[in-house]
C-alpha cells in the first residue's frame, strides 16, 4: 500500500467538491449534533444544578426531620456550628377559599427565611410584609395555580386547618422550589408561628421539618457531615449539603439524560444505514475509477486506502460540523431553554458531551462504512469491461468482519461506560440490533410479496408498476425499510409503553382504588369520622390504620444503606403501623399473639423483604420520632400497592408504637358523584384533616410521565428525522432510474397521472409496510416493557399505532412527491437519448 | 397511393444547452405512407434520431408542423401525446430502454395494460413466444443478453398491433448475426401487422430492404 499516492489521489478526488457526499455528511452531522446537543443540555443542567447547589437547598447544609421538631440538643448543635439557622415546616393540607377547597404544600418559615436568594412575589414586595398580612390577618402567599385554581385575588381570605390568612401575593419564584420534589399540590407559604392556631401541626399529624444552616466561609461540609451523622444519626436525620443542593433531580437528569443519549444513537443507527448506502452508492460510480486505477498497477491496499480517506475527511467534517451544531444550538438557545427548564442551567461549550458525541460518531462511521468499502477490494480491472457489479454483493473479508464487530463491541462498551447503566446499554443496544434485523428481515418479506403480488394486479397498471419497483431489481424496500422504520419503532415503542403506564393508572385504577385518603386524623376524632362516612349512602367502604413515619437505620446492626444498597425502602422515611390481629396476607412465618407485649415484633412486605435479602429473624432498628425501635421479622406479608389501597412496608405490634404520638390515615371508596360532597363535609368537621383526592394525585403523575414521554418523543423524533434523511439520500439516488422509468412508460403511452399514481403507491405501500413493522417491533418493546420491567398488563393502543403507520405512509408519500416533479417533467427524447 | 401516416411540414427542431443554441433539423417536409417501410439514413448528428423522435412525439418542433396518425402533434399535450401512442405507435431504440423493475413479459405487457387489454399478460406471453423468448418470460433485463433484451423490446413495440414502428438503430448494440435476426423479426412481425415502419439506420444494405430511403444531412433532406 502506497499512502501517500493513495492521499494524492484522494484529494484530486474530494477537488470534484462535497455533491456526492451530502446525504452522507447530513446523516453524521444530524446523528451527531443529536447526541452532542443531548449531552450538552444534561451537562448544563448539571452545571446549573452544581454551581446552585447552596441557593437551590437554600442554605450550606440541611438536616431533615420527620414529623417533629428539632430537639434541643439537636438545635444546639446546629446554632453552634453555624452562622444562621432557618427552620422550614413542610406538610399538605387543605386550603379551603369559602366553599371550595384545594391541595396544597404548606411551607411554613421562621424570620431567617430564606438565607440564600430571595422570594419573587407578584405584587412585588418583602415576604416578611407579606406575611405579615393585614388587618391583625396573618398573611399567605401562593403559587399562581392554586390562586388560579381557587379563582381568588390579593387579599381575599383563605384558611388552613383553623386558621385564617390573607392571601397578600402570588408566589413566582421560591428560591429552594426545585429541591423540594415531587409535591401533589401547588405552594402555600406561611410563617410558622402563625399556624399555632391552625391545629394543623399537633403530636402525630404529618409535617416534616428542614433545617438550613449557614455555614462559615471554612466550614468542611464533609466533616460536618460526618459529624452530624455520629452525633445525630441515631434520631434519624437526613443530611443534604451544597454539593449536591437537589440530589433527586441530579440523578433524575442523569439517568434521563443517559436514557435518551442511547435514544440519539438509534438516531446514529438510522444515519449508520444512510452513511453505509450513500458510500455505496458513491463507490458504485467510481467502479470504473476504480478499475482504472487497478488496471494502471495500484493494489487493492493504495485503491482501499484512497477511499478510505475520501470517506475520513468526509467522515471528520460531519463530526466537527455535528459537534458545533449539537452543543452550539443549546448554547445558543440558552436562555430560552432555561426559562422553560424547572430547575437552573448554565449553558457552554463543555468538552465531555463533546468528546462523546465524537467517540459515537467516529465509531458508528467507521463501522457503517468498513463494509461498503471493503468491496472495493471485489472490483477488478476487468470491471471496465465487464459489469462491475458482480463482485459487490459478496461479503467482506474474515479480517474486516472481525474488525467490525470489534468496533460495535467497543461502541457497547464506551456507551455502557458513558451511560454508566451496563443493563440499559444492553438492553437499547438488543432493541436497535433486533429492531434493525426485523425491519431488514421484513423489507425481504415485502419484496417477496410485491414479487407474488404482481400478477395480481391485471389491468391495474399503476399498482403492477409499483409492485414491479418494490419487488424487483433496484428496488429502495430496503433502504427505506431500515431508515424509516427505526424511527417509527422507538416512537412506536414509546408511544405504546406511555399509554399503557398513563392507562395503568388513569384508566384501571378509579375500579378499584379509593377515592380520597385523609391523612392527619387523631385518634379522638376517629368515632366521629367512622360514624360520619358509614352513615353516607354515597360512601361504599371505609379502611384505617394508624399512621406513623419511620426510617430504616440499620439492618442487623450493620447500616441499613450498606446492606440493602439503594433499596427505595431505605432511602427517606416509610409508613409505619401497628396492628393486633393479621389480615390474612401473611405469606410466611407466624404473626404476633393479639395481647403480644414482649419485644418488638415486625411484618415485612415479602416482595420488598425479598429484594433487599430479608428474612424471618433479621433486625430491623427503625427510627421513629427520634427514638431507636429495634424489631425482630416474625412474619412475611404480600402487600398490593397497585390498587392505591393502605399499604405498608411495616407492621409492628401494637405495644411497640401505640404509646408514640401518632395519627390515623383513612381511605375512603366513594361514589363518583359524591366526592365533592364528602371532602367538603369532612374537612369542615375536621379542619386539621386533610383530604387527598386520589384521582387528583394520580393526574399529577400522569403530567409527570406525559413530560417524560415528551423528552423521550423528542429523541425519537431526532432518529426519525434522520430516517427522514437517509429516505431523502435513498430517493435521491434512485431519481435517475425513476426519470428513466418514467420517459419509458410515457414512450409507451403512460400518461403523468399514472405514472404519479404509480410513485405514490410504491411509496405508501413502503410507508404501510415500514410503519406495520414499526407497530409490531414496538408493541414487543411495549410488552417487554411493561411486562418485565413495569409489571403491569400490556394491551395494544391502536390510536398510537393507527398514527404510527399514517406518520409512515405520510413521510414517504410526500418524500416520493417531492421527487416525483423531475421524473414526470422528463422529456422522453432526451432522458432515451442521453442513454444511447 | 395511400394517404401519409405521418406528414412533417416545413419542420425545424433547436436545442438549448449550456453552449447555446442548436440548430438540429431544418425546413424538414415529408410524407410517410400508411404500410410502408422508410429508411431514415445519413452520418451521425444528421438529425435521423431527432427526426424519428418528432414523428412520435417524444420531441416537439420548435417550427413548422407535425402530423401523425391523423393528429397535429403541436396542439396536442404531453398526455395526450403519451394516449396517442399508446397502442398506435410502437418505438425501438438502439439501447433497448427495458424497464429494469419488470420482467420480459411485465415489459411486453406494459403497452397493452396502458391500452386496457383485458388479456394484457397472455398477449403478451405469446408476442414473446413469437420473438423466440418464451423461456424468458420471467427474467429481468439485467439477466438477458443484448439480443434478448432488443427482441424483448421488439415485442414491446409490436404487441399491441401499433399502425406505426419507429427504430432508432435497433442493431446498432448487437453483433451482426444477432442485429440481422432482429431486422428480420422487426420486417416480419410489421408485415405481419401491417405496420408503417420507419428505421433509422447507418446500413445501406439495410436501407435497401426498405421501400423508400430519405437521406439527411445536416439537419436537412439531401
Amino acid at each position: 500500500m502506497n499512502l501517500r499516492v493513495a492521499a494524492r489521489l484522494a484529494g484530486r478526488e474530494l477537488r470534484g467538491g462535497l455533491a456526492g457526499f451530502r446525504i452522507l455528511l447530513a446523516c453524521i452531522v444530524l446523528g451527531v449534533a443529536a447526541i452532542a446537543a443531548v449531552g450538552t443540555i444534561r451537562t448544563s443542567i448539571e452545571a446549573g444544578l452544581s454551581e446552585k447547589g447552596a441557593e437551590l437547598l437554600g442554605g450550606d447544609a440541611e438536616i431533615g426531620l420527620t414529623y417533629r421538631f428539632a430537639s434541643e440538643e439537636e438545635r444546639a448543635w446546629m446554632d453552634s456550628r453555624a452562622e444562621a439557622v432557618s427552620e422550614i415546616v413542610d406538610f399538605r393540607s387543605l386550603a379551603v377559599a369559602g366553599d371550595d377547597r384545594a391541595l396544597t404544600q404548606v411551607k411554613a418559615v421562621d424570620a431567617t427565611y430564606p438565607l440564600l436568594g430571595a422570594v419573587g412575589l407578584d405584587p412585588a414586595m418583602p415576604l416578611e410584609a407579606a406575611l405579615n398580612g393585614q388587618g391583625g390577618i396573618p398573611g399567605a402567599v401562593m403559587a399562581p395555580a392554586l390562586i388560579a385554581r381557587l379563582a381568588l385575588e390579593t387579599g381575599d381570605t383563605i384558611r388552613l386547618g383553623t386558621q385564617d390568612f390573607v392571601l397578600m401575593a402570588a408566589l413566582v419564584d421560591e428560591p429552594d422550589g426545585a429541591a423540594a420534589g415531587f409535591a401533589l399540590g401547588p405552594r402555600t407559604l406561611v410563617r410558622t408561628g402563625d399556624l399555632q392556631a391552625s391545629s394543623l401541626l399537633r403530636e402525630g399529624t404529618l409535617f416534616s421539618t428542614r433545617y438550613r444552616l449557614d455555614l462559615p466561609q471554612d466550614a468542611s461540609l464533609a466533616a460536618l457531615e460526618t459529624e452530624a451523622k455520629s452525633s445525630l444519626g441515631t434520631s434519624g436525620i437526613e443530611w443534604r449539603d451544597a454539593r449536591a443542593g437537589a440530589p433527586g433531580i441530579s440523578e433524575f437528569v442523569d439517568r434521563l439524560g443517559a436514557f435518551l443519549i442511547l435514544v440519539g444513537l438509534s438516531g446514529l443507527a438510522v444515519g449508520g444505514v444512510g452513511i453505509s448506502s450513500a458510500v455505496r452508492s458513491y463507490l458504485a460510480r467510481k467502479t470504473a475509477t476504480i478499475a482504472t486505477l487497478r488496471t494502471l498497477g495500484a493494489d487493492r491496499g493504495t485503491v482501499l486506502a484512497t477511499y478510505f480517506l475520501q470517506i475520513g475527511v468526509i467522515g471528520g467534517l460531519g463530526l466537527l460540523l455535528g459537534v458545533l451544531l449539537g452543543a452550539g444550538v443549546p448554547v445558543a438557545l440558552g436562555p430560552v431553554i432555561e426559562a422553560r427548564l424547572p430547575v437552573p442551567a448554565s449553558f457552554a461549550f463543555y468538552a465531555r458531551p463533546m468528546i462523546e458525541a465524537v467517540i459515537y460518531g467516529t465509531l458508528a462511521v467507521l463501522i457503517f462504512t468498513l463494509a461498503p468499502l471493503s468491496r472495493i477490494e471485489n472490483i477488478r480491472a476487468a470491471s471496465l469491461f465487464r459489469d462491475g457489479g458482480a463482485g459487490a454483493r459478496r461479503l467482506p473479508r474474515w479480517t474486516m468482519l472481525a474488525l467490525i464487530t470489534g468496533l460495535v463491541a467497543v461502541l457497547l462498551a464506551v456507551a455502557a461506560a458513558f451511560s454508566g447503566n451496563l443493563r440499559l446499554t444492553l438492553w437499547s443496544a438488543g432493541g436497535i440490533i433486533g429492531a434493525l434485523a426485523l425491519l431488514w428481515l421484513a423489507a425481504w418479506a415485502v419484496q417477496g410479496l410485491a414479487r407474488v403480488m404482481r400478477p395480481m394486479a391485471r389491468g391495474r397498471p399503476a399498482l403492477g408498476w409499483a409492485l414491479a419497483a418494490i419487488g424487483g431489481p433496484g428496488s429502495t424496500a430496503v433502504p427505506a425499510m431500515l431508515s424509516l422504520g427505526l424511527g417509527l419503532t422507538v416512537l412506536a415503542a414509546v408511544g405504546q409503553i406511555d399509554g399503557t403506564l398513563r392507562g395503568a393508572i388513569t384508566g384501571n385504577l378509579p375500579d378499584r382504588a379509593p377515592s380520597f385518603f385523609f391523612v392527619d386524623l387523631q385518634a379522638d376524632q376517629m368515632d366521629g369520622f367512622r360514624k360520619m362516612t358509614d352513615g353516607d349512602p354515597a360512601v361504599t367502604r371505609v379502611d384505617s390504620a394508624p399512621m406513623l413515619r419511620g426510617v430504616i437505620t440499620a439492618i442487623n446492626g450493620q447500616d441499613a444503606v450498606e446492606v440493602a444498597g439503594d433499596h427505595w425502602v431505605v432511602q427517606g422515611d416509610r409508613g409505619i403501623t401497628y396492628a393486633a390481629k393479621a389480615d390474612g396476607t401473611v405469606t410466611s412465618g407466624e404473626w404476633w399473639p393479639e395481647d403480644y407485649d414482649g419485644p418488638p415484633q415486625i411484618s415485612f412486605a415479602a416482595e420488598e423483604a425479598l429484594e433487599m435479602g430479608l428474612k424471618i429473624g433479621d433486625e430491623i432498628t427503625v427510627n421513629v420520632l427520634g427514638r431507636d425501635i429495634i424489631a425482630t421479622i416474625t412474619s412475611l406479608r404480600d402487600v398490593d400497592f397497585s390498587t392505591a389501597g393502605i399499604g405498608f412496608i411495616m407492621v409492628m405490634n401494637p405495644a411497640a408504637l401505640e404509646a408514640a404520638p401518632h395519627s390515623v390515615i383513612a381511605t375512603v371508596y366513594a361514589e363518583d358523584g359524591a366526592e365533592a360532597r364528602i371532602l367538603r363535609e369532612v374537612s369542615t368537621a375536621y379542619p386539621n384533616v386533610t383530604g387527598i383526592a386520589v384521582r387528583d394525585a394520580i393526574d399529577r403523575v400522569a403530567q409527570l410521565l406525559k413530560g417524560l414521554a415528551a423528552a423521550t418523543s423528542w429523541g425519537a423524533s431526532a432518529t426519525l428525522l434522520t430516517g427522514f434523511l437517509v429516505l431523502i439520500g435513498a430517493a435521491a439516488a434512485d431519481q435517475n432510474a425513476r426519470i428513466f422509468e418514467a420517459a419509458v412508460l410515457k414512450t409507451l403511452g403512460a400518461s403523468r397521472a399514472r405514472i404519479l399514481t404509480s410513485l405514490a403507491m410504491r411509496a405508501v405501500l413502503l410507508g404501510a409496510a415500514a410503519g406495520v413493522v414499526a407497530i409490531g417491533a414496538g408493541a414487543l418493546g411495549g410488552w417487554a416493557v411493561s411486562h418485565y420491567v413495569l409489571e403491569i398488563e400490556y394491551n395494544i393502543l391502536w390510536t398510537s399505532a393507527l398514527v404510527i403507520i399514517c406518520g409512515g405512509i405520510l413521510v414517504t408519500l410526500l418524500t416520493a412527491l417531492a421527487f416525483a416533479m423531475r421524473p414526470l417533467a422528463a422529456r422522453p427524447a432526451q432522458v432515451l437519448r442521453a442513454r444511447e | 397511393m395511400s394517404s401519409p401516416i405521418v406528414s412533417l411540414k416545413n419542420t425545424g427542431l433547436t436545442l438549448r444547452s449550456g453552449a447555446g443554441a442548436v440548430e438540429i433539423l431544418k425546413g424538414i417536409s415529408l410524407d410517410v405512407n400508411e404500410g410502408e417501410a422508410l429508411a431514415l439514413v445519413g452520418p451521425s448528428g444528421s438529425g435521423k434520431s431527432s427526426l424519428l423522435m418528432l414523428m412520435g412525439g417524444l420531441e416537439r418542433a420548435t417550427t413548422g408542423q407535425v402530423s401523425a396518425l391523423g393528429q397535429d402533434l403541436g396542439t396536442l399535450g404531453e398526455d395526450a401525446l403519451a394516449r396517442l401512442r399508446r397502442g398506435n405507435m410502437g418505438v425501438v431504440f438502439q439501447s433497448f430502454h427495458l424497464i429494469p423493475t419488470l420482467t420480459a413479459l411485465e415489459n411486453v405487457a406494459v403497452p397493452l395494460e396502458l391500452a386496457g387489454a383485458r388479456n394484457a399478460l397472455d398477449r403478451a406471453a405469446e408476442q414473446l413466444e413469437a420473438v423466440g423468448l418464451a423461456e424468458r418470460a420471467r427474467h429481468y433485463p439485467s439477466q438477458m443478453s443484448g439480443g434478448e433484451q432488443q427482441r424483448t423490446a421488439l415485442a414491446r413495440a409490436t404487441a399491441p398491433r401499433p399502425r406505426l414502428i419507429l427504430a432508432d438503430e435497433p442493431t446498432g448494440n448487437l453483433d451482426s448475426a444477432t442485429g440481422a435476426a432482429i431486422i428480420d423479426l422487426l420486417f416480419d412481425l410489421s408485415a405481419q401487422h401491417g405496420a408503417t415502419l420507419v428505421l433509422v439506420t447507418h446500413d445501406p444494405a439495410l436501407a435497401e430492404r426498405c421501400d423508400r430511403t430519405v437521406t439527411l444531412q445536416d439537419g436537412r433532406v439531401a
